[in-house]
């Protein structure tokens, strides 16, 4: 193994561990600075999909970042597959609620940045960028700018580009959050299947109950200030979800579950 | 009743002109007849409003020193238009880096913002005579004034580019394992470059007047000191054709700026393919 990190292998890998081991965040100083966030452990197993829900501002997206080793923890540990992580997870996917799109580049040049950083083979990853393009939608899309796509288009374009280099880890951090209702559906269902098919260990951080439980294993429910997870709910339905979760008495029953955690909580409060 | 109707619709006209065509030609037809109604006017001035010939030519007047003078226009052009692109070279090779380093460092930015704000709207045009003391006359005091007139809306537009980068996509470049250089040439530097040329725009547009204030304090080449030369010498109509070639000078440079940034930058063209 050479000092250089970047993985140079572009075929499918299965999903890695992510364990958190009491990690928690406090921001400015030391003393009297604010206690963001845990201690919060957690183990997510290979190629699991869970999804951590919770309020505005309970460290969900904090939570996210310090899997990803893009900000360090004030305590506590990351690993990833058993291994300590102390430097940015390159073998990772991360996509958030705005789209993060580089605006001077195609869509299909977006995703493709992921090759000419990680300097792996051109046509290999090309191939790659196309058939994540057509199995969520985009082709036709190549050639555009992100500025001539719709909001939902470029967020798929953005979800090629995380998965391009086939990452073991996806992190989302409100992914659909910016979408309308239709398109949030419709993105819902088609990461549900390219995930059916790869099966890499996805964190999804939502607060969204519909899609909690319309796409996890399991979901985590933090609290707020500092944030802690409170709640786990293993999410037992069939796969692929349907579109209209409603309909279902499970869904309901385990959004039920969700809605009564929230209101313990005090996140919320109908008199 | 069915919704068509019954009545026998009347088949649409072919129009004379596509609607293309017809936005095209009142683009350019519009202001083309708004400039020679102008011109018009102008040359009629001293007979319709009783403006003296001898305070305003007449287009007629000094459209013809175009050709009549031209060696003396030809000739004055060339040391103007040196300087302007010696200056506007040098201020945009010390100020695009310095912007970069300014943007990526906490202190340099907090140790330089303030006196750079100053500078940046203080007036630069007043050190003038003070550049012809330290440097004396001809090219070099020129050339002084036109590299600090381009430094300043360059650098300040490039340190804007270069912060105008959402911090989260340097999160995506980190997970990507991208090195230092790898972010600033994949995405900083390729987001700056509207700000960039915006700046570059703005540069070239000081630069000339940076040449023409030292040419007309003191020179003895140079399409401002031929403005100057002309009104000492009550030559109105060399005059007018001066300050116009100075005007086309710049017309030129700010079209070749125009050019690059399409080419550098084609994702700025207008989305004629969706």
């Amino acid at each position: 193994m050479t000092a250089d990190f970047r993985p140079i292998e572009t075929a499918p890998r299965r999903g890695a561990a992510i364990a958190m081991r009491a990690v928690a965040k406090s921001f400015g100083p030391a003393k009297g600075g604010y206690h963001a966030l845990g201690p919060i452990s957690l183990d997510v197993r290979p190629g699991e999909f869970v999804s951590i829900i919770g309020p505005s501002g309970c460290g969900k997206s904090t939570t996210m970042l310090i899997a990803a080793g893009l900000m360090s923890a004030s305590q506590g540990q990351v690993e990833i597959d058993g291994v300590a992580l102390d430097r940015p997870l390159t073998d990772v996917g991360i996509v958030f609620q705005d789209h993060l799109l580089l605006d001077f580049r195609t869509a299909i040049d977006n995703v493709m940045l992921q090759q000419q950083i990680r300097r792996v083979d051109r046509m290999v990853m090309l191939e790659k960028a196309r058939e994540l393009f057509r199995k969520l939608g985009l082709t036709g899309a190549e050639a555009r700018y992100p500025r001539q796509l719709s909001g939902g288009m470029r967020q798929r374009v953005s979800i090629a580009r995380a998965l391009v280099h086939e990452p073991s880890i996806l992190l989302m951090d409100e992914p659909f959050g910016a979408l309308d209702a239709i398109s949030r559906t419709q993105i819902r269902h088609d990461l549900e299947r390219l995930w059916l098919d790869t099966q890499k260990t996805v964190l999804f951080i939502t607060h969204s109950i519909e899609e909690a439980i319309g796409l996890s294993d399991r979901v985590l429910v933090m609290s707020q200030g500092p944030g802690r997870i409170v709640e786990e709910i293993l999410v037992d339905l069939p796969r692929p979800r349907p579109a209209h979760l409603g309909h279902y008495p499970e869904f309901v029953a385990y959004a039920d579950r969700i809605y009564a955690i929230f209101e313990k909580l005090g996140v919320y409060s109908f008199k | 009743m069915s919704l068509s109707g019954d009545r026998p619709t009347a088949r649409p006209r072919a129009p004379l002109l596509s609607a293309v065509a017809a936005d095209r030609l009142l683009r350019i037809g519009l202001p083309t007849l708004l400039i020679a109604i102008f011109l018009g006017l102008w040359q009629l001035s001293d007979t319709l409003f009783d403006i003296p010939v001898y305070m305003l030519p007449r287009p007629s007047d000094f459209v013809p020193q175009f050709w009549l003078s031209f060696p003396k226009l030809w000739h004055n052009t060339w040391p103007t238009a040196l300087v302007i692109l010696g200056g506007f070279a040098i201020g945009t090779v010390v100020s695009i880096p310095l912007a970069y380093a300014i943007a990526s460092s906490r202190m340099l930015e907090k140790g330089l913002y303030p006196a750079l704000v100053i500078l940046q709207i203080a007036p630069k045009t007043i050190i003038a005579p003070l550049l012809i003391v330290w440097f004396g006359t001809g090219w070099m005091p020129q050339l002084a004034l036109t590299t600090v007139m381009t430094f300043f809306p360059i650098l300040v537009d490039s340190m804007t580019g270069f912060k105008a980068v959402d911090p989260r996509l340097f999160y995506i470049a980190d997970s990507t394992g991208a090195s230092r250089f790898e972010t600033f040439r994949y995405i900083r530097l390729p987001a700056a470059m509207p700000y960039i040329f915006s700046g570059l725009k703005i540069g070239m547009v000081s630069a000339i007047t940076g040449v023409m204030v030292v040419e007309y304090i003191a020179s003895n080449a140079g399409l401002g000191y031929l403005t100057l030369w002309a009104s000492a010498h009550l030559d109105m109509p060399l005059m007018f054709a001066a300050i116009l070639t100075t005007a086309f000078l710049g017309l030129v440079l700010n079209l070749v700026l125009t050019s690059v940034e399409l080419l550098l930058m084609p994702w700025l063209k207008r989305d004629h393919d969706s």
